[in-house]
C-alpha cells in the first residue's frame, strides 16, 4: 500500500518538474533564497536539517547580511553546512563550535556570527564550551539542533535520546539506571546571565516552522542590537536512524519529544528594540 | 634609541606580542607559564585595544585561536606541557586549514602532571607533529629572554608568510628568570583583509570556507601533496642555527634552548683543559639544520648532544650524521637541569676514550 502510494508520488513529483512553465512571474509565491548554494544536500529524506537550513539563508536574505555573515559548522550531520550556505563559513572539531565562534566574533565584533550544532556536538563533547560561550555572553547566535541521536555516526545514543527510546547503542532503550536521563541543556542554558534569548521551536509542522524562523530571525536582530548570546533549540527528526518514515517521525517527535522538550520561549527579552545606548 | 628592559622571559615573551600588533590571545592559566595571561590582561587593551581573553580550558583556547586565526588576524595562544597535550587536535586542525598563528610552549617536567620545573621533554611533540595526520609546525627555540622577544616577532612573521602554526618552544627556566632585553618598537595591529580568511563574502569573491574535512580520498591526498610540498620548501628557506667556536674543535655539543647556553660554560671549562669544543645550536627545530650538521660531522671524531630529557633530539642528530660519527647523549630529566661540570665530566670521559 506504502510503496504504491510513493510510487504515484514520484510520478506527480516527475510531471511537475517536466511543466517547467507551471512557475511564472505571476504565480511564483515561492524561491531559493540567495543564501542557499545550488548544491544538492546529501540529508536523508525528510530531515528537519534541510528546513533548519533553508530557514537561515532566508532570514540572512531578509535581513540584507549575507556579506557580514560568517557561520560556524560543527562536527555531525551538519559538517557540510558550508557547502549549502553561500556565506564565510568555518568548520570546527567536534563540540568546538561555539569556541570558534568566539573567536571570529572578538576579532570582528560587528559581524554576525553563528554556530549551528546537533545535540551530541553542542550538548554532550562541547558541554563545556557551549555553557562558558554561553556564560560570557558573548554577542552570537548558537542554533542547536536536537533530534535526540547521533545521525552522521549512525544512531547512537546522544544526551538527548528520550528514556527507553533505542539507538544502536541504547538497543533496548534507553535505560535511566544505566545512561542517566535525557538532557536539556536548554532549561540550563536559560538560567545563564549571559544568555539574552533562550527559546525552544521545531520543524515538524508548517506553523513550527513559521515560529522557527521568527526566533531565528529574533537571534541575528538581537545580535545587531549587540544584546548578548541568544540560544535557539529546533527539535528535529531522525528518519532514518528512528527507522520512520518522514511523516511517522513528525508525528513521533510530536507525541514523544515535544512532552519531554516542550515548545516555547525559556528566556525573552525585557526592552529588546532598544540597544543599551539609547535606553 | 634602544629601549633596554630587566624583564622576566614570559613576561618579556607578552610584552613582545603586543609590540608586534599581535590582535588576539586566548589562554588558559598553567605554571610555568602564566605571566603571559596576567600580563597580557594588564597592559594589552588599553595599549593596543588587544583582544585578551581567559578561556575555560585548553581545548576552548586553540579552537578560539582557530576562530580568530580564521579571520586573518594575528592570534596566539600560550601554555605548559600537559596544556599543550590537550591543544593537539584543534592544532591539527589549524594546520590542515593553513592558519598563520603563534603557539609558546613553556615546557615542563613530564610525562603525566610531572612537575612545573623546565624540561624539553616536548620535542617530539613539537617537532614531529604532535596531534594526528601528517603535518608540521615551524618550531623556534629560544635560548635567551632577547630571543622569547624576538621569535614572537619572527614567529608571526614566519606564520604569516607560510600560513602555518609556529611554535615558540621554550622551558620553565627561560619563562621565569629575568634577564637584559631589547624591545623593538611598536608595530601596527592587522588591517589587511586576506581573501581566504572568513570576513564576511562579499560580492566580489567567492565564499571562504575554512576546514580540514576532505572527504574524497583523492582530495584529501591533493591537501596532503600540498602540504608536504610546503613543509619542503620551509626546509629549504627557513632553517636557522647558530656556531660557535666550531672551526677546529675536538668535540661538538649540539644543544637548543637554554641548555646550550649551559654547554657554552661547558666548552669554557673545557677549554680550560686543553680541549677544544664548539656548541651547535639549532634555533628552528622544524626545519631542523640537518645538512649543516652533516657537513660539521667532517670535522670532529664526534658530537655529544645535551638535552633535558631522555634524549629527542638526539635522533635527529645521529639522522643528519648519518652513520659519519658517534653521537653520544647526556641529559637529565623530571625538571632537572644539567650543570656545566656533569657535561665537562662527559666531554672528558668522550675526549679520553677518543685520544688512548
Amino acid at each position: 500500500m506504502n510503496e504504491k502510494r510513493l510510487l504515484e508520488e514520484e510520478k506527480h513529483f516527475e510531471t511537475m518538474i517536466a511543466e517547467e512553465s507551471i512557475c511564472t512571474n505571476d504565480n511564483l509565491v515561492y524561491e531559493k533564497p540567495d543564501t542557499l548554494t545550488d548544491t544538492p544536500m546529501h540529508y536523508c529524506p525528510g530531515c528537519g536539517h534541510g528546513v533548519a537550513h533553508r530557514l537561515i539563508a532566508e532570514v540572512i536574505d531578509e535581513l540584507g547580511i549575507q556579506d557580514k555573515t560568517i557561520g560556524v559548522a560543527p562536527v555531525g550531520c551538519s559538517v557540510f553546512a558550508y557547502n549549502y550556505l553561500n556565506i564565510d563559513m568555518t568548520e570546527a572539531a567536534h563540540g568546538r563550535a561555539s569556541a570558534v565562534a568566539t573567536g571570529i566574533k572578538r576579532m570582528l565584533p560587528d559581524k554576525y556570527v553563528f554556530s549551528y550544532q546537533g545535540d551530541g556536538d553542542l550538548a554532550a563533547i562541547g558541554t563545556g564550551e557551549t555553557i562558558h560561550t554561553c556564560n560570557r555572553g558573548e554577542n552570537i547566535l548558537i542554533i542547536f539542533i536536537n533530534n535526540g541521536i547521533y545521525g552522521m555516526t549512525g544512531g547512537q545514543m546522544a544526551p538527548t535520546t528520550l528514556i527507553g527510546m533505542k539507538s544502536t547503542t541504547t538497543p533496548f532503550g534507553r535505560d535511566v539506571e544505566i545512561m542517566g536521563n535525557p538532557l536539556k541543556i536548554t532549561e540550563l542554558i536559560a538560567q545563564l546571565p549571559g544568555v539574552y534569548y533562550c527559546t525552544r521551536v521545531a520543524v515538524n509542522t508548517p506553523n513550527n516552522v513559521r515560529r522557527a524562523k521568527k526566533a531565528i530571525y529574533n537571534g541575528f536582530k538581537y545580535q545587531e542590537l549587540k544584546k548578548g548570546l541568544s540560544f535557539v533549540e529546533i527539535v528535529s527528526n531522525c528518519p532514518s536512524n528512528w527507522k520512520m518514515t518522514p511523516v511517522e517521525s513528525n508525528k513521533w517527535l510530536e507525541e514523544h519529544m515535544l512532552p519531554y522538550y516542550p515548545l516555547g520561549d525559556l528566556k525573552v527579552p525585557q526592552n529588546p528594540q532598544k540597544t543599551d545606548k539609547e535606553k | 634609541m634602544k629601549e633596554l628592559k630587566l624583564m622576566k622571559g614570559n613576561e618579556a615573551l607578552a610584552e613582545a606580542a603586543i609590540r608586534a600588533g599581535c590582535d588576539g590571545y586566548f589562554g588558559y592559566p598553567i605554571t610555568p607559564q602564566s605571566e603571559v595571561l596576567e600580563y597580557l590582561t594588564q597592559h594589552a587593551k588599553a595599549r593596543t585595544g588587544m583582544v585578551v581573553l581567559q578561556a575555560e580550558s585548553e581545548i576552548a583556547s586553540i579552537n578560539m585561536v582557530y576562530g580568530a586565526a580564521g579571520t586573518g588576524k594575528k592570534v596566539m595562544t600560550s601554555s605548559s606541557s600537559p596544556g599543550i597535550s590537550l591543544m593537539q587536535e584543534g592544532i591539527s586542525y589549524i594546520a590542515c586549514a593553513e592558519l598563520p598563528c603563534l603557539l609558546v610552549n613553556v615546557v615542563r617536567g613530564g610525562p603525566g602532571l610531572g612537575t612545573i620545573q623546565p624540561s624539553q621533554g616536548d620535542y617530539f611533540q613539537a617537532v614531529k607533529g604532535g596531534g594526528h595526520g601528517d603535518y608540521k609546525l615551524i618550531v623556534l627555540a629560544p635560548s635567551t629572554v632577547q630571543e622569547m622577544v624576538d621569535h614572537v616577532k619572527l614567529g608571526f612573521e614566519l606564520a604569516f608568510k607560510w600560513r602555518n602554526p609556529v611554535m615558540i618552544l621554550t622551558d620553565g627556566a627561560l619563562g621565569q628568570m629575568m634577564e637584559k632585553v631589547e624591545l623593538f618598537p611598536q608595530m601596527p595591529r592587522t588591517e589587511e583583509i586576506y581573501p581566504w580568511a572568513t570576513t564576511g563574502k562579499t560580492k566580489d569573491r567567492e565564499r571562504s570556507i575554512i576546514t580540514s574535512l576532505h572527504i574524497q580520498p583523492d582530495k584529501m591526498q591533493e591537501i596532503n601533496l600540498h602540504l608536504q610540498k610546503k613543509y619542503k620548501a620551509i626546509e629549504e628557506e627557513e632553517i636557522r642555527y647558530e656556531m660557535i667556536d666550531c672551526e677546529e674543535p675536538d668535540l661538538i655539543l649540539v644543544a637548543f634552548g637554554l641548555v646550550a647556553r649551559i654547554c657554552q660554560k661547558a666548552a669554557q671549562l673545557a677549554k680550560e683543559k686543553g680541549i677544544k669544543v664548539g656548541v651547535f645550536r639549532p634555533i628552528t627545530l622544524f626545519p631542523f639544520p640537518y645538512k649543516a650538521l652533516n657537513e660539521l660531522a667532517d670535522k670532529v671524531k664526534s658530537f655529544l648532544t645535551v638535552e633535558m630529557n631522555a634524549g629527542q633530539m638526539v635522533e635527529d642528530v645521529r639522522l643528519a650524521v648519518n652513520g659519519k660519527i658517534p653521537v653520544e647523549f647526556t641529559g637529565r630529566m623530571g625538571g632537572i637541569v644539567p650543570t656545566p661540570e656533569e657535561i665537562l665530566q662527559k666531554i672528558e670521559e668522550i675526549y679520553v676514550g677518543e685520544t688512548v
